[in-house]
């Protein structure tokens, strides 16, 4: 189960959080805080896992942004490691060409994608024509 | 295709002003995204939030206004402020009927609030009218944020509807209240006991998206309980073939691989229902092949499914085949230069290598170069495989290695384990007692503070003793061996207390036991260590305490105790401790210094820390003093315990008024009476009964605690070493491990192993000819953590190597091979455009007849075929799809694939726009983060 995705850049600035299990708001930004210490100075040639306490984080680097998913230890990591990419392109799909500046104006609506991605910590639907259907008939309300 | 970037395009510029958002909060973002410090930061948002205070009071915003006033919220909140102030807004927003602000305010409700928030209740009421809205995208809304938001207390509230929207005719709410029932599931198992066969009926529904969501609560309820899921063996089965033979509609598609991610949960599934069991495990194995065949290992997610595959056949029962095609694809992640896939192939073979431990062997330098790389979680990872595959032929090699990375890191939490482990293994598999005590010198050394006390307990225990033979001489060498290291190490500046306390109270036990070392000698060493640490008052009892022993020994051998004028000038210190604990071991020093040999020997015997003491924990020779108390009208005692609990029950009685109220908040009608009973049946249970039991546990902590104040501390030490019931069974295996000569194996075990492992790998160095010199110093390394029987690896390892064509040989017949006699169920055939349409209702007739049998309305599943069937959009997906995997080849950084520049070419245009636009604005890429403009995918 995905405990929390973060999305953070080379700074460290949050530009999006979704938690899943509940977490004290100075919790959280402990969290963010270790999280992007852990990720930000590894070196690209090492495995995109990190353990993060009793979990695992599983992070990708996009540009200046950090995609990190935390999840089970017993998670499949290269499976939650694909499952970011897929994120980042139906983002693509729908912002066409992402970009950090989407995600600082838009933020809100990156996490409406999210929540048809991903529903309490689990992969809710994998078709990326699926997520951007529905997002299409969400936006056509506008 | 064109259409469909278009409206992206459109939705990411939004309407007004380029982003959707005033210029407020443009300017808001852009000065956050400039602040030169984290300070300047603060202020900015501290004024904002300032700002908003007061624009949330003023009468009659304009919603669009409030919509973005509540996403400034969020975003004040997402950079760590408080803005709880307008949480009710956000609530009120949900309210709204226009189904964009609802969003909104859901939205930010979701993210503001944790399930257990005052205002959740509140919400309750819209969540249940939304779940009965006519406009699916409003119940989508309403299931989003019960996946959030409700709690064991509500589920009640909307249990009802969420199973009623099972079977809403759009298959996404169908999914979502699946999810929705699924984290019910995770909240309270309870309150959704008895709609799990919803789960079942839903496997079989027509939508893969719905499909692929109840694999998730599935997969949970089979691991709880594996046995009443066996039949549905051979439905997963099927799915994951047809999945695999491309039936999914090709949306599902994630790099060329058909729905990589439901085939992923079906193989942990599959793992779950074939853990164990025979003929389940040959159902899957045909597939497995399959898969071992079919995937394509050149992409990341092609090697996630090889990589789930291993990880099932590592839980079922395999075939010889399936354990070779699963060693063939470790050996290819072993062999890759990608960190990630080196991660998995070390985490595979630790998986594998509880089936047949000798697969290790070939892949041994791969594994010694994971081990020394600099990645901190390869790193780890391997010493995982290395703790797996620990025996006592290697276990020196892999232990040294641990403790080394042990000294190495300041992560509190992976020491600890890493600790932990060193200390498993050295106990399990020591060589040597001199060896055992080394380790355990460098563990409580450098990790002392972090490992479980018992571990220094046990250590206590097995230096007094011994290994557990008769063999007294063998005994006391261990303890001068101990004694001697421990003398050694006691220099070193500073060392963690748990270590100290043990030092102590071997010195104290055994440090003159030999004579070479004098009373004086010792008893100057635990004053100094009094000395050093004085803050600490634990180490500085059990230095006393050690004292203590050191003199009684003396007095018993009758010889003159001259008390050194430092341990003099301690005592006294001590004798005006503010411990009270402290000031009685100095008291009763004092006291034994002035007795003679015998009451001395009576009260301190030699070498007795293993002798049993009988405790009378009942204390009955109070009883006639007791009785006659009681008699003359005292009152009896109430041990603490029942005092407590009579408090607790007072206290349950008073919560469950407040409970009461708490629960008459209903969100359902009133007319039901039943759960009424509710509170008093969790009353009946709450109330403590007070059994018999309770007396004798009660008992327990006063007893002891007043016979140490009554006896002497020593045997409060005592019982620390005697009354240990853990380890036990670890120490005898230890024993029985070691106790064949420990010496002549010690010996043996590392020189033989060198040359025996040198040899065994010659014939091998044709197949790491890729790289040119091996640093002798890793073959050695690999020699002793692989080495062994020598010839008969090599035998199997060339065997195996010809194993590889017959395999591809092998492998051809079950594909003509017919064995399943009737043509696989049509569980999911979502893939043909025109049948469907027709017998939609019928494709899973046969899944159906596994479940209980559902009232299927026809119509929604034709609708259902219809889409599916629906030329037009799949053709423009397929185009699309194609161009996005192009693009995200690019991104995973194959240099060759580079054309996807070329598709990028219109897509650059808008970039520009953008970035035109938002100059425009007035934001600017700051030096801080010149890619702000950067494309992710670029």
């Amino acid at each position: 189960m995905i405990r929390f995705i973060l999305l953070q850049n080379r700074q460290g600035k949050t530009r999006l959080a979704k938690y899943y299990v509940p977490l004290e708001e100075s919790e959280k930004h402990k969290v963010e805080y270790e999280v992007h210490r852990l990720v930000v100075n590894r070196d690209a040639k090492f495995t995109n896992f990190v353990e993060f306490r009793t979990h695992k984080v599983i992070y990708r680097r996009y540009a200046g942004l950090f995609f990190s998913v935390c999840v089970d230890i017993t998670d499949n990591e290269l499976a939650y490691l694909e499952c970011i990419h897929l994120f980042v392109e139906i983002l693509d799909h729908f912002f066409s060409n992402v970009c950090e500046l989407d995600f600082v104006f838009n933020f809100h609506k990156v996490y409406l994608i999210l929540d048809e991605f991903i529903l309490a910590g689990e992969l809710q639907e994998t078709s990326k024509r699926a997520i951007i259907e529905r997002m299409s008939e969400l936006e056509k309300l506008e | 295709m064109e259409q469909l970037k278009t409206i992206g395009r459109e939705l990411a510029m939004g309407s007004q002003g380029g982003f959707g958002q005033s210029k407020e909060f443009l300017d808001l973002v852009k000065s956050i995204g400039e602040a030169r410090s984290k300070a300047e930061e603060d202020r900015i948002v501290l004024s904002e939030i300032d700002i908003l205070k007061r624009k949330l009071l003023e009468p009659d915003i304009p919603k669009r206004k409030m919509k973005e006033y509540i996403i400034r919220l969020v975003y004040i909140e997402m950079l760590g402020h408080d803005a709880s102030f307008g949480y009710i807004h956000a609530v009120k927003m949900t309210h709204d009927d226009n189904l964009l602000l609802k969003r909104t305010g859901y939205l930010a409700v979701t993210l503001f609030l944790n399930e257990d928030h005052d205002l959740i209740i509140l919400i309750v009421n819209t969540i249940q009218k939304d779940l009965r809205s006519d406009n699916y995208l409003v119940v989508c809304a309403a299931l989003n944020a019960i996946c959030r938001l409700i709690n064991e207390e509500t589920i009640p509230a909307v249990l009802p509807q969420v199973v009623d929207l099972l079977n809403h005719q759009k298959e996404a709410v169908r999914k979502k209240a699946i999810m929705a029932l699924h984290r019910f599931h995770r909240k309270s198992p309870s309150s959704v006991s008895h709609l799990i066969s919803n789960f079942r009926k839903r496997l079989c529904d027509n939508d893969p998206g719905v499909m692929g969501a109840t694999l998730c609560p599935l997969f949970d309820l089979i691991t709880e309980d594996v046995s009443s899921y066996k039949d549905l063996v051979s439905s997963f089965v099927s799915i994951l073939k047809q999945v695999t033979e491309r039936r999914l509609p090709k949306s599902y598609d994630y790099h060329q691989m058909p729905a990589p991610f439901i085939q992923i949960k079906l193989l942990k599934i599959m793992a779950l229902l074939g853990c164990g069991d025979k003929s389940a495990s040959e159902i899957m194995y045909m597939v497995l092949g399959d898969l071992f065949r079919k995937c394509d290992s050149s992409t990341n997610i092609g090697n996630a499914i090889l990589y789930e595959c291993i990880r099932c056949i590592s839980c079922i029962i395999p075939s010889p085949k399936l354990l070779e095609a699963a060693a063939d694809a470790i050996s290819k992640f072993l062999k890759s230069d990608s960190h990630n896939l080196k991660y998995m192939g070390i985490d595979g073979l630790g998986r594998l290598i509880k089936i047949s431990p000798d697969i290790a062997e070939q892949h041994q330098l791969a594994v010694i170069d994971c081990l020394e790389d600099p990645d901190d979680t390869l790193k780890r990872k391997t010493f995982e495989l290395l703790y797996k595959m620990t025996k006592s032929s290697n276990v020196e090699v892999i232990v040294d290695r641990m403790t080394d990375y042990m000294i190495s890191i300041n992560d509190n939490h992976y020491k600890t384990e890493i600790a932990s482990r060193c200390v498993e293994l050295a106990e399990q598999f020591a060589p040597s007692n001199q060896w055992f005590i080394q380790i355990m010198n460098k563990v409580f050394e450098h990790a002392g503070d972090l490992v479980n006390i018992k571990v220094a307990h046990n250590l206590m225990r097995l230096i007094a003793e011994g290994f557990g033979e008769d063999d007294d001489d063998a005994d006391s060498k261990l303890r001068l061996s101990a004694v001697e290291s421990y003398l050694q190490i006691m220099s070193e500046p500073k060392l963690p207390s748990l270590f100290l306390q043990v030092i102590s109270w071997v010195l104290g036990e055994y440090g003159t036991a030999d004579g070479k070392y004098s009373a004086s000698y010792i008893s100057g060493k635990l004053c100094d260590v009094a000395d050093a640490y004085s803050s600490d008052e634990t180490v500085k009892g059990y230095a006393v305490s050690a004292l203590m022993k050191i003199y009684a020994f003396e007095i018993a051998f009758g010889r003159k105790v001259d008390v050194l004028p430092e341990c003099q000038s301690l005592i006294e210190e001590l004798l005006a401790s503010h411990s009270t604990d402290l000031q009685q071991r100095a008291y009763e020093l004092q006291a034994l210094l002035a007795l003679d040999a015998r009451a001395v020997e009576s009260i301190l015997p030699l070498d007795a820390s293993c002798e049993d003491i009988e405790v009378d924990k009942d204390l009955s020779f109070l009883n006639g003093y007791i009785q006659q108390a009681i008699e003359s009208g005292a009152q009896p005692y109430i041990s603490e315990r029942e005092r407590s609990c009579m408090l607790e029950t007072t206290d349950y009685h008073s919560r469950d008024h407040h409970e009461v109220p708490s629960h008459a908040l209903r969100f359902e009608a009133y007319e039901r009476p039943k759960p009424s009973s509710l509170p008093t049946q969790a009353s009946t249970e709450l109330v403590p009964v007070p059994e018999p039991s309770y007396y004798s546990e009660a008992h327990q902590p006063i007893s002891t605690s007043s016979v140490s104040e009554r006896e002497s501390s020593e045997i409060k030490l005592r019982l620390d070493g005697v009354k240990q019931k853990w380890g036990r069974p670890s120490y005898q295996s230890s024993t029985s491990a070691s106790s064949t000569p420990p010496q002549a194996a010690n010996g043996t075990s590392s020189h033989p192993d060198v040359g025996v492992g040198s040899s065994s790998l010659k014939p091998r160095s044709s197949y790491e000819s890729k790289k040119p010199e091996i640093d002798p110093e890793k073959q050695r390394l690999a020699a002793s953590l692989f080495g062994g029987s020598s010839s008969s690896r090599s035998d199997r390892k060339s065997s195996s190597g010809g194993h590889k064509p017959a395999k591809g040989t092998a492998s051809k017949p079950p594909k003509e091979n017919p064995i399943p006699v009737q043509p696989p169920p049509d569980l999911l055939d979502f893939g043909e455009p025109t049948a469907t349409s027709v017998t939609a209702t019928d494709p899973f007739k046969e899944l159906e007849g596994l479940m209980d049998s559902s009232s299927q309305d026809g119509g929604s599943t034709d609708v259902m075929g219809v889409l599916y069937s629906d030329a037009a959009p799949v053709t423009t997906t397929t185009s699309v799809d194609s161009l996005l995997s192009e693009l995200s080849d690019s991104s995973k950084g194959n240099p060759d694939t580079y054309q996807s520049q070329t598709s990028k070419g219109p897509n650059s245009k808008e970039a520009l726009e953008k970035d035109a636009l938002v100059r425009q604005m007035g934001v600017n890429p700051t030096s801080q983060n010149p890619t702000l403009f950067k494309d992710l995918l670029g």
